[in-house]
């Protein structure tokens, strides 16, 4: 227990912090409605025209959503000297990444999948959607989290960094994308979403893997002295 | 500390030879030589830029150094990518809190991050560094001598053999300077050492070595 005492206390941390500011952590939120709004008034708003498409575009904007919250994963931690402390002090930085990605999952990733319901009614999502939608959201997330603190770690320490990490995330983000929304389209067809929520599942444990040793090893290339 | 124990008494807690910060390659000072005994405190002066800091910070892996010789507690700091890491506790000039989290949240976090720290009582702590009936309130609202005394309670829970201090005084009233005179005796006493870095005269009685950076040019 005592062993994992410093991984909670960030793991708290995070999350306290975000509730102190709710605020933020609306905002993806409310990103979410909006994008689907317009994606839902673009596409003329009948059912059979929404149903083969509604599922895509909530996964798209759930990344999108989820995307938004990287920029202030580690900036905050630079500007205050948290980031050195880490560096500089005896905890494993591996084990911290593991932390902040828990907490950035479990804001976002959680978050926005419990709010699907509401992205899934303003679209018109057939009902026998929700269930598999869901627990790709549930799967997928996890492993978008992974994506996101690797390229937030690569690019904690520039001033702008927003493009550039939407160039690195959005590549990465397919093989979810493909397997996620692979796996609603399964139901739809009234086929089995095994194979495709298998092959995401895999995807993201291979990401939780290898995530946030990157992460860790990459906010070491970034300090004033790289190893 | 050492598996050799005759060979304690001996053997500095830290010691440096030619040891200079390195900027673009380049020695940013003068190379200096360091034997800081168990109990010792290591004044660095020198005049802004140079390289005060970056020596504190090079010390504990975050920026480039170079050195012929450089051992903490016995361990070659060269080979070893930083046993200070382990071995020491850093106050640099960022104190690393978060304005929207109060006092007591602030220090239960960095208590618990810096491992071998115990729990420690963080209210006893507030009391300790004047910070009594501030609790509960969000670091943010606080001045900025008030800042600094919560970072300083990282200082008064540690266990850490080496205190690595950048301008422990700044921003502090006179009371604030007694409480981090207090903390360092205290520390010194226990067999601990610190290096702390001041370009003026030190507002403190405590006795210290003094090694004085001049620019490399």
């Amino acid at each position: 227990m005592s062993a994992l005492r410093p991984y909670h206390a960030l793991l708290a941390r995070d999350l306290r912090l975000a509730f102190r500011r709710r605020a933020d952590l609306l905002l993806p939120l409310g990103f979410a409605v909006l994008v689907v709004l317009l994606f839902g008034i673009a596409l003329g708003g009948t059912p059979e025209r929404l149903a083969p498409v509604s599922a895509p575009v909530i996964w798209v904007t759930v990344l999108l959503a989820g995307f938004l919250s990287l920029d202030g994963l580690f900036r905050p931690d630079v500007d205050d000297g948290t980031l050195d402390q880490w560096l500089a002090g005896p905890t494993s930085i591996v084990g911290l990444m593991y932390a902040k990605a828990l907490a950035h999952w479990l804001l976002y990733g959680v978050g926005l999948t419990l709010s699907t319901p509401l992205l899934a009614m303003l679209l018109n999502l057939p009902a026998e959607l929700l269930p598999v939608m869901l627990i790709a959201l549930g799967i997928g997330t996890l492993g978008a989290t992974q994506i996101g603190i690797v390229a937030a770690a690569l690019t904690a320490r520039l001033r702008r960094s927003g493009i550039l990490l939407a160039l690195i995330v959005m590549p990465l983000y397919l093989p979810l994308l493909i397997f996620g929304s692979g796996a609603v389209d399964a139901v739809r067809l009234g086929e089995s979403p095994k194979a495709a929520l298998l092959l995401l599942a895999a995807q993201t444990v291979l990401l939780l893997t290898l995530a946030p040793p990157a992460a860790a090893a990459a906010l070491r290339i970034g300090s004033d002295n790289p190893p | 500390m050492s598996t050799n124990a005759a060979n304690t008494d001996v053997q500095p807690l830290l010691h440096a030879r030619q040891l200079t910060c390195l900027r673009d390659e380049e020695p940013l000072f003068v190379p200096i030589d360091i034997d800081l005994p168990d109990g010792h405190l290591l004044v660095l002066e020198g005049r802004n830029g140079a390289g005060k800091t970056t020596l504190l910070r090079a010390l504990l892996g975050l920026h480039p150094l170079s050195a012929d010789e450089l051992r903490f507690q016995g361990v070659d700091v060269l080979r070893e990518r930083h046993p200070l890491c382990a071995g020491a506790l850093w106050l640099g000039h960022l104190l690393a809190l978060k304005g929207d989290l109060t006092v007591r949240e602030n220090l239960h976090y960095s208590l618990a991050i810096g491992s071998d720290a115990e729990a420690g009582d963080v209210d006893t702590l507030c009391v300790d560094l004047g910070l009594a009936g501030y609790e509960d309130t969000p670091t943010r609202a606080l001045s900025a001598g008030q800042r600094k005394r919560a970072a300083l309670a990282r200082l008064a829970a540690s266990r850490s053999a080496l205190w690595l201090l950048d301008e422990p005084f700044a921003n502090l009233d006179a009371q604030g300077m007694q409480v981090v005179e207090r903390l360092l005796a205290t520390h010194l006493a226990r067999g601990g050492s610190a290096m702390l870095t001041s370009h003026g005269v030190l507002p403190i009685t405590l006795p210290a070595t003094t090694v004085r950076l001049e620019h490399a040019r």
